[in-house]
C-alpha cells in the first residue's frame, strides 16, 4: 500500500489539521471530539445545517461547510459512522436558535448514531430535524433490505437546503426543500476498482482488471452485479436507465446532471462520462437546465463514478443557483 | 447459590477486551466480505476505551460496570455496531439495577434486556443475518438453563455455546438489515461479523464465570 499519509490510525486526525490550516476564515476545526465548524457559526435566527458520516469521502462534508451550505460537519473513522458526541456538539454549536437540520445518508450506522444524537439534543432543549437522504437506485427493494443509500444527491440536498436556510427559512421550511430535493433526485454509480481502506491496508473487495462493479456504493461494499468492461456509453446506459425509469424523469423535465467522481477517476473521464449521459437524456427529450461535474462525493482512490439527475422546479433553481462558499463549492460570492 | 459480583463484571469486560483484541484481523475480514471491514477496528478502539476508563475509576456494582460499557462504546466505536451494542449493555444495566450479587433469573432479565436493547434500534428480526442471530438463541438457551435450576455460570456458559451456534447459522442467510443487506444473494456463505462479536463476547461472560 503506497499512500501520503503518516499512520493509519492518524489518518482523519492529520487531515483535519490540514483543513483548518488551509480553510483558515472559513471554518474551524474542533480537536476533540473532531468538527468542522463554519467560522461565524453560530448565526442568530438562521437554522443550522449539520451533516457527517465516516471519512473517506472528501470533499463531502466538510468541504461544503461555509456560507450557503452546511454550518458543520462530522467526521467519522475512515468508512465509520461518527458517533453521537461529535454530531451533539456540532448541533449544538451551530443552534442560532431557530434549530438545526440533520442531513443523514441512509446508511445504518449514519441513521442510528444521528438519531441518538438528535434524543440527546432534544434533551437539551436543541431544536432537531432530520432528513435522510436515499438516491441510490441500486438497492432494489427497500421492504427485504435496510433501504435505499444516500450517496451523490447528498451535495444537492445540501446545497439546495443550504441556500433556503440562507435566505432565512425557518427549520420546517428548510426540512421540506431539503425533503423534496430528496424525493426528486436520483444516483447510481459503478466502480472499476476497489478503494483501500487506511487501516485495512488492502483493497475492500477482489476485482480483476477486466471487470467492473456495477451499482456500487461509496464505502467500498460491492454493488449490484459484476460484469465485464465495456465501452463508456454502455456504462452509462446501465447507470442513467435505472435511475430514469426510477423517477421517472419524462420528456420535457428540466433536470440537474451531476456526474460524480468517486476518487480515482480522472476529470477528463467524467466529461465523456456527461457527454454520454447527455446524449441519452438528449434522446428523451431531457433538458439539462443545471450541471455538476467533478469528485465530490469519494470513496478514498476508488476508481468509478456516479450519475444523479435532480428533477427541478424554479424554486430549486433558484437555490441552485444562489451564492455559496465553500471549501469545494463556490460561485456568485 | 454462587451469585455473580462486580468482579465477575469486571473480568467480562476485560475478557471481552482481550478476546476483541486477539480477534480483531478476524472480524474485519468477515466484514469485508459482507460490509466495509472494520468492525475489528471499530469494536477493538471501544474496548480499549473502556479498559482506559475502568483503570481510571472502577464502578461498583455489576449494573455501574455495564453503563460504563455502554455509554463508552456508544461514544467511541461509531458505526452500526457503537449504538447498537451500547444499547445491548445500557439495557442490561438498567435490568440489574443496584444489585450487588446476580442470580440466574437476573442473568436471564440482563441477557434479555440486552437482546431487546438491539432489537429497538436495530429493528432486526431473527433470520435477519445480524447480531440478534447470535443473542436470541443465547437468550432462549439461558432462559432453559436458569428453568432447569442451573448456576448462574452454567446459564451463561449454554447462552455462550448457543450465540456460538446461532452465529455459524448466519452463515447461509440472505441479509436483511444493514450494509449487508444490500448484497442480496451474495451474502450467502458468510458468516454475520456482528453476531460473531456477540458470541466473543458472551463467551467472555461465560468464561469470567466459571
Amino acid at each position: 500500500m503506497k499512500k501520503l499519509i503518516r499512520d493509519p490510525q492518524t489518518v482523519v486526525a492529520d487531515a483535519l489539521a490540514g483543513v483548518a490550516q488551509a480553510h483558515q476564515g472559513l471554518l474551524r476545526v474542533q480537536a476533540d471530539p473532531p468538527v468542522i465548524v463554519r467560522a461565524d457559526a453560530p448565526l442568530r435566527g438562521k437554522v443550522g445545517l449539520v451533516s457527517g458520516g465516516g471519512s473517506g469521502h472528501e470533499p463531502l462534508h466538510g468541504g461544503f461547510v461555509g456560507y450557503g451550505m452546511l454550518d458543520a460537519a462530522v467526521p467519522g473513522a475512515v468508512f465509520t459512522s461518527p458517533t453521537p458526541d461529535p454530531i451533539l456538539e456540532a448541533t449544538k454549536a451551530v443552534d442560532g436558535g431557530a434549530g438545526v437540520l440533520h442531513i443523514v445518508k441512509n446508511y445504518t450506522g449514519d441513521v442510528l448514531n444521528f438519531e441518538t444524537a438528535a434524543d440527546l439534543a432534544a434533551a437539551e432543549d436543541v431544536q432537531v430535524e432530520t432528513v435522510v437522504v436515499d438516491d441510490d437506485v441500486a438497492v432494489k427493494d427497500s421492504l427485504y433490505t435496510a433501504g435505499r443509500r444516500g450517496v451523490a444527491g447528498t451535495v444537492l440536498v445540501e446545497k439546495i437546503a443550504g441556500a433556503a436556510a440562507e435566505r432565512g427559512d425557518d427549520l420546517a421550511s428548510v426540512a421540506a426543500i431539503a425533503r423534496r430535493v430528496n424525493e426528486n433526485v436520483r444516483s447510481m454509480g459503478v466502480a472499476l476498482t476497489a478503494p483501500i481502506v487506511p487501516h485495512a491496508g488492502t483493497p475492500s473487495f477482489d476485482i480483476s482488471d477486466h471487470e467492473i462493479e456495477i451499482g456500487i456504493g461509496i464505502h467500498g461494499e460491492p454493488g449490484r452485479e459484476r460484469i465485464e468492461w465495456e465501452p463508456v456509453d454502455g456504462i452509462v446506459r446501465r447507470l442513467l436507465e435505472p435511475v430514469l425509469e426510477d423517477l421517472p424523469f419524462t420528456s420535457s423535465d428540466d433536470v440537474l446532471l451531476f456526474v460524480n467522481g468517486m476518487g480515482g477517476t480522472p476529470l477528463i473521464e467524467l466529461y465523456i462520462v456527461f457527454d454520454a449521459a447527455a446524449q441519452l437524456l438528449g434522446d428523451r427529450n431531457i433538458h439539462i437546465a443545471r450541471s455538476l461535474v467533478g469528485s465530490y462525493v469519494t470513496s478514498l482512490d476508488m476508481q468509478g463514478c456516479s450519475i444523479t439527475l435532480l428533477k427541478l422546479d424554479d424554486e430549486m433553481k433558484a437555490l441552485w443557483d444562489a451564492p455559496v462558499q465553500t471549501a469545494a463549492l463556490r460561485w456568485g460570492r | 447459590m454462587a451469585g455473580l459480583t462486580t468482579d465477575w463484571a469486571l473480568a467480562w469486560v476485560r475478557g471481552s477486551a482481550a478476546v476483541v483484541g486477539e480477534h480483531r484481523a478476524e472480524l474485519s475480514a468477515l466484514d469485508r466480505e459482507i460490509g466495509d471491514g472494520d468492525h475489528g477496528e471499530n469494536l477493538d478502539r471501544g474496548f480499549k476505551a473502556v479498559l482506559a476508563k475502568l483503570d481510571a475509576a472502577p464502578p461498583s456494582t455489576p449494573g455501574g460496570v455495564l453503563k460504563l460499557v455502554a455509554t463508552t462504546l456508544i461514544s467511541t466505536v461509531g458505526g452500526a455496531s457503537g449504538p447498537l451494542l451500547g444499547t445491548a449493555y445500557l439495557k442490561a444495566a438498567g435490568a440489574v439495577g443496584d444489585a450487588t450479587e446476580l442470580d440466574s433469573a437476573a442473568v436471564v432479565a440482563l441477557l434479555t434486556a440486552a437482546r431487546d436493547g438491539v432489537v429497538l434500534r436495530g429493528k432486526a428480526a431473527p433470520g435477519d443475518k445480524t447480531m440478534i442471530d447470535a443473542w436470541t438463541p443465547a437468550v432462549d438457551a439461558a432462559a432453559a438453563a436458569a428453568e432447569a435450576g442451573e448456576e448462574p455460570a452454567a446459564v451463561l456458559a449454554a447462552a455462550a455455546d448457543a450465540a456460538e451456534q446461532g452465529a455459524v447459522a448466519t452463515e447461509p442467510l440472505v441479509a436483511h438489515k444493514g450494509r449487508a443487506s444490500y448484497l442480496g444473494e451474495r451474502a450467502i456463505g458468510h458468516r454475520d461479523p456482528g453476531a460473531q462479536s456477540s458470541a466473543l463476547q458472551l463467551r467472555a461472560a461465560a468464561e469470567a464465570a466459571a
